[in-house]
């Protein structure tokens, strides 16, 4: 390693252009966004999401349906008569990444508004720059519920639910269709989320029906592509009901070995994000199992608010990107719904004038928001409440995957801990009628 | 190169910094990112004198950057942290280092590697303590009583970081051309030689290693109270991976090269990220192959030869 290199002599040049060229460029205008209250020429928008590693499942169908409908708001005129340009950033290098470029992102991009993220903890270190730089900022897919219940943010919101309605949800929907279940067993992925989510369905299992007895609690490595040793377990254990809130490869990976071993025979499988991954392991995963997708997030939704604008968004997605649109998808379509309401709240409160940052903020707080099924409101904490749906897969001639029945749809606020509260301690409030009140489930119509 | 060209050389890359935080301010952040790295680095080129590489370093960085999260929960004040953090990392130094500087090249390398990520394993597994990969948020932080916040905040611990890589710079620079760097370089070239001069290649690899630990400490704690977000990611293989790169394209001749490294990899890897968010990692890869195969020396190997050139 001494430096004995003679090349270094004939590169020196080049590299000393090469670097003036990328410091030139790195010192493009900075400062700040725009003069507050004079209009923009071009709105700009941060989106943070995962271009790589193992959650750009979730990531690069968020990038497609946010360049798909900022084309869509470009070609019918923009908001408010100013056209949309999306800036996307990675999430995959981890958070002091990303939250170096949503610095650059608001003092060198000069953005106006920022997505941030996928990640619960690129969300949690991302809300207090928001307040920090005074720049709107939508937090459009991560779910842990700590953000809004540990702290109040001025600029950060979030335009759909989070870990406890989606996984309160499941647990209330396992206990309508299989209420003498006596044993569980969870495979989760060993991370925060995969912790997180069994402790919120454990608390209100608890609640709700004391007395389960949990056969097994297995957290397989994050990323693991193997899952014989918790298969054999629990075929060995017998469990009436295996709770995974796994996704992207790892829960492929579980739910066809699972399926190869019969293990979907002997249990009934509850699976929270399963919606992400029923076109990727198709009909391996056998019909009767209870499927959830982060939300009212279903291309077949038995009930949406507009038909038209559901079938619009699924059909455009499909014919674009050749599948079905997923939940981070409709996640995505929320935030860009939520921005076109925001500013359009905004500019109309300032009589046509163009709002400051503090102005656009504000207007987020308390906005209801279409999104493609139902639609969206963001509490006075800047937690958004949205339906959350449940299904059984089912499998049926008209797709190459399984479908879902018997859909139920949660609304928001029955599952959604209140303002002020942490979920924790309201999960332990829960009663059994709650189970009683359900609203009705619906069937797959084909 | 003297000591003086040396000395003004660093001064000169100390006032390019500020000028550059200053003139653009998002730059602020990386290059305090940049400076913090180039410290831990400083320890790995100590170790790399005696041919020791460690792939374990991040195991003192996210040591400390835990040690300040948790300790600002405490003690919110961060000339506190600062000096708190790199006692216990260079304490811990001490201990593991007692058990590694038994061995040598592949097996220190890997030992190393070992034990960062058990604590790796420590931090996601004890959920209810660290939130896991979630990470911890830094509580409010004070330098001197005044709330280390907003831009005059950036600018102390972009100060903080500037002062501790001059000091620890010049430190290493001593250390480096003293009886102790000497002994460093005898153990790569024939360790039993030093045995018969009396002196314990052990202790001189444990001084170093310890040394090297507390400038992770002092790295993983700058770290902390810049992006004021802990995950375990920290003491992951792949930033201690990081931390050789990075002393290999800054170029092992010189206590500079570390700093040039790695303001160097930090800018090349915002500048394509900024311009390819799709292929980011490819262009990275691909200048940081380029310096390798045509500056063996890394960028301070460059600066050098020409030197001998002209």
């Amino acid at each position: 390693m001494a430096g004995t290199g003679r090349a270094g002599n004939v590169t020196r040049r080049e590299a000393l252009i090469g670097a003036s060229a990328a410091a030139g460029s790195l010192m493009l205008p900075g400062g700040h966004a725009w003069a507050q209250g004079a209009k923009p020429a071009e709105l700009k928008v941060g989106i943070a999401t995962y271009l790589s590693g193992p959650a750009s499942v979730f990531g690069v169908p968020g990038r497609q349906t946010a360049e798909m409908l900022f084309d869509e708001i470009n070609a019918a005129g923009g908001i408010a008569g100013i056209k949309v340009r999306p800036i996307f950033v990675d999430e995959g290098p981890g958070v002091d990444h990303v939250v170096g470029e949503y610095r650059r992102l608001v003092q060198s991009e000069g953005v106006h508004l920022i997505f941030a993220a996928i990640s619960s903890a690129d969300c949690i270190a991302c809300a207090p720059l928001a307040d920090e730089l005074k720049r709107p900022t939508l937090l459009w897919d991560c779910g842990t519920q700590r953000i809004f219940e540990d702290n109040r943010y001025g600029y950060a919101f979030r335009t759909q639910a989070n870990a406890t309605p989606e996984i309160l949800s499941a647990l209330l929907y396992l206990l309508k269709v299989k209420p003498d279940f006596k044993s569980i067993a969870v495979i989760n992925q060993d991370y925060a989320w995969g912790r997180d989510s069994w402790d919120i369905f454990r608390t209100a299992m608890n609640t709700l029906k004391p007395g389960v007895k949990v056969s097994a609690e297995l957290f397989p490595r994050f990323g693991a592509t193997d899952f014989s040793t918790e298969i054999t377990r629990v075929l060995a254990l017998r469990p009436d009901v295996v709770l995974s809130t796994s996704w992207g490869g790892d829960l492929d990976a579980l739910i066809r070995q699972a399926s190869d071993r019969k293990l979907f025979e002997r249990a009934t499988f509850v699976m929270p994000l399963a919606e992400s991954s029923l076109q990727r392991v198709g009909k391996a995963l056998p019909a009767g199992h209870i499927v959830g997708a982060r939300g009212d997030h279903w291309f077949l939704h038995p009930s949406p608010a507009d038909p038209e604008r559901l079938k619009r968004f699924s059909d455009t997605y499909k014919a674009k990107y050749n599948a079905w649109p997923i939940y981070p998808c409709f996640h995505m379509a929320q935030a860009v719904s939520a921005m076109k309401a925001g500013i359009e709240k905004a500019v109309a409160a300032k009589s046509g004038g163009w709002p400051t940052d503090a102005e656009l903020a504000a207007a987020f707080k308390g906005l209801e928001f279409p999104s493609p099924t139902a639609s969206v409101r963001i509490r006075e904490d800047g937690q958004g409440l949205e339906n959350q749906l449940i299904g059984t897969t089912l499998h049926s001639e008209k797709y190459p995957f399984p479908v879902l029945t018997d859909m139920i749809v949660f609304p928001a606020e029955s599952v959604t801990t209140p303002v002020g509260q942490k979920s924790a301690d309201w999960l332990k409030t829960l009663t059994p009628d709650m189970v009683a009140n359900l609203p009705q489930a619906q069937a797959f119509k084909s | 190169m003297t000591r003086r060209s040396e000395t003004l050389l660093a001064l000169a890359g100390a006032v390019l910094i500020l000028v550059l935080a200053y003139a653009v301010p998002w730059l602020r952040f990386v290059l305090t990112i940049a400076l913090a790295k180039g410290l831990a680095v400083l320890g790995i080129l100590l170790l790399l004198r005696a041919g020791q590489v460690s792939f374990g370093h991040a195991l003192y960085l996210a040591l400390a950057a835990y040690t300040v999260a948790f300790g600002a929960v405490v003690v919110p004040e961060a000339l506190l942290l600062l000096p708190a953090a790199a006692l216990l990392a260079g304490v811990v130094g001490l201990l593991i280092g007692l058990f590694v500087v038994r061995y040598r090249e592949i097996f220190f390398g890997m030992l190393n590697l070992a034990l960062s990520m058990v604590f790796y394993s420590v931090l996601e597994k004890f959920y209810a303590l660290t939130h896991g990969a979630d990470g911890i948020r830094l509580p409010p932080v004070t330098v001197l009583g005044r709330p280390l916040a907003g831009e005059s905040g950036e600018w102390t611990v972009l100060g903080m970081a500037l002062v501790l890589a001059l000091v620890c710079g010049a430190l290493v620079r001593v250390a480096l051309a003293s009886p102790l760097g000497e002994a460093l370089a005898g153990i790569k070239t024939r360790e039993t030689r030093l045995d018969f001069m009396g002196v314990s290649p052990k202790r001189v690899l444990l001084a170093a290693y310890v040394a090297s630990a507390v400038m992770a400490g002092l790295a993983g704690a700058i770290i902390a109270l810049t992006t004021r977000h802990v995950t375990p990611a920290l003491s992951y293989w792949t930033t201690s991976g990081e931390l050789v790169f990075i002393a290999i394209l800054g170029g092992a001749g010189s206590v500079i090269g570390p700093f040039l490294g790695a303001a160097a990899y930090e800018l090349t890897r915002v500048y394509a990220a900024a311009t390819f968010a799709n292929a980011w990692q490819l262009v990275l890869g691909l200048v940081l192959l380029g310096v390798i195969v045509f500056a063996p020396g890394g960028i301070w190997g460059m600066i050098t030869s020409r030197r001998r050139a002209a």
